[in-house]
């Protein structure tokens, strides 16, 4: 058993034993999915988008991996006082397989969270257009959970509690969430929001995975896709550069 | 076994740990004690490669601390203040956790495992999560684990705090009998004088981030000309009470009881 591997088997172990977290965490995305989608799906129909459920099931999709993600590496700042990421720290291990293996196991906890909702989202009219995508989308799936989990992991080596967390909240996460094309088409949008939207990797993980489930994306999913990895491995050098630098 | 040589740590104004030097042998339990911003935890915390000094040198098993850090980690065990534990797992998870990361062999690692749970008396409990257990079993726990690589050295920070004297005997009874047994190598601090004088062959008082003064519990008592650690102590380090700086640590441990975060 290496150090990587216990540290991811410890990211699930958690989540599993966690039943109410597991229900909890999928509140959010359902209600918006059924909220949104009951509720702008006439509109959006009218103004000839097309069955909203259908365009917005995998922004929902999307949604639930980047927070769940997000929160896997932000638990670092809860570990960092309480203790557990002493434990961590002070064994004979690199700083680099502990961020790997826990990057990893939160990333496949939020792929995790992202197929259920996607299972869940066939009981509100979701209908994937493509069996043999199927794949695909998981791969575009697990890329957002890498680069976001990668994130979360990066804020939390710079924080010291919770407080700065709120600010990344609201300036940093909720905008990219929102400039992503998950909730909306991007066409419309004012010019100058595009500087914003072209660096948002969640611009391209949206679109690829809308791509894939339903076959309906502005741009080339191998072009998606070469963008999001070069981002995940860009985000998971980062992390492990802040993480390695964390003193207790 | 421990050499720290002009050992320095600032805060960039705070000079927390000033010019300290100290040795402790194979075998020796050594004390380290202190008031509060003393300097303590800031000293171990260097010790153990969770800070980097300023200036200053650390040998521990003739391993330099900062060239070589990995195989500093090797040589030692640590029991902290505050519990290092992961809640959500039971405590066999726990010990086999620690047995991975420090790379303790497959064949080896159940028997220790059974070997240090029973030692602390909690193999009945190895499947239970570690957030049903109360303070003194998880530091039960805690001593168990960090003896999972059988270190040369094992670091405490207040390793009996808050317990009751019950477990406190337990705890002291094990540290002693891996002392004697396998010539264990003991650093501990505390604020419990009367268990420093009975357990400790040599205490360090440490205060304002210089050691003042170092030697046997009757030495130190000689010295001063007192009848009892804890009146050494006083005498050496005054009755002022020392206001800490608070730290994050403790604002999150008070901001937890009133609101969880998500």
């Amino acid at each position: 058993m290496s150090t990587i591997y216990i540290l991811w088997l410890r990211q699930l172990k958690r989540y599993l034993r966690s039943k109410s977290r597991i229900v909890g965490s999928l509140g959010q995305p359902l209600l918006f999915l059924v909220a949104l989608g009951f509720g702008f799906g006439p509109i959006f129909q009218k103004a000839g988008g097309g069955n909203y459920i259908q365009f917005l099931t995998p922004g929902i999709i999307a949604m639930s991996i980047l927070f769940t993600a997000l929160f896997s590496g932000i638990e670092i700042i809860w570990d960092k006082q309480f203790g557990f990421l002493k434990e961590t720290l002070v064994a004979p291990v690199s700083r680099l397989e502990i961020m790997i293996g826990r990057t990893f196991g939160g990333a496949t906890v939020a792929l995790m969270q992202g197929v259920i909702v996607l299972l869940l989202s066939f009981i509100v009219g979701f209908r994937i257009t493509n069996i043999w995508l199927v794949g695909l989308a998981l791969v575009f799936m697990f890329i957002i959970a890498i680069i976001f989990s990668a994130l979360g992991t990066a804020i939390a080596s710079l924080l010291n509690d919770m407080q700065g967390f709120q600010l990344i909240m609201n300036f940093l996460i909720m905008p990219l969430f929102f400039l992503s094309g998950a909730l909306f088409p991007l066409n419309g949008l004012p010019k100058a929001l595009n500087s914003i939207i072209k660096i948002n990797p969640l611009t391209y993980g949206v679109d690829g995975l809308r791509g894939a489930l339903t076959s309906v994306n502005n741009f080339y999913l191998v072009h998606d896709l070469l963008l999001l990895g070069g981002i995940a491995v860009i985000l998971l050098i980062i992390g492990s550069y802040l993480f390695s630098k964390i003193q207790v | 076994m421990i050499d720290v040589t002009n050992l320095t740590k600032r805060f960039n104004t705070l000079t927390a740990v000033d010019n300290i030097s100290f040795s402790v042998s194979k075998g020796e339990i050594f004390a380290f004690l202190g008031p509060n911003g003393a300097g303590k935890t800031t000293t171990i915390k260097m010790v153990t490669t969770l800070l980097r000094p300023t200036s200053g040198k650390i040998l521990l098993n003739g391993n330099d601390v900062l060239q070589n850090p990995k195989e500093a980690r090797r040589s030692f065990g640590i029991v902290f203040q505050d519990p290092s534990l992961d809640d959500e797992l039971t405590a066999y998870e726990n010990m086999e956790f620690h047995a991975v990361l420090y790379k303790v062999p497959k064949d080896v690692r159940k028997i220790r495992i059974e070997q240090l749970l029973t030692f602390v008396e909690l193999w009945d409990r190895k499947n239970d999560l570690v957030k049903n257990f109360s303070g003194g079993m998880k530091r039960r726990l805690e001593i168990a684990r960090g003896l999972i690589h059988h270190p040369k050295i094992l670091f405490l920070d207040e390793p009996t705090l808050g317990l009751d004297p019950q477990t406190r005997t337990h705890i002291w009874a094990y540290i002693k009998d891996l002392n004697e047994k396998e010539e264990m190598t003991i650093f501990f601090t505390t604020h419990y004088m009367d268990e420093a004088e009975k357990v400790a062959q040599r205490i360090a008082i440490i205060d304002h981030g210089r050691i003042i003064t170092q030697g046997t519990p009757n030495e130190l008592k000689e010295s001063t000309k007192t009848n009892s650690l804890e009146d050494a102590f006083l005498k050496l380090t005054g009755t002022p009470i020392r206001e800490e700086e608070v730290n994050s640590s403790d604002r999150m441990r008070l901001g937890r009881r009133i609101r969880r975060p998500h």
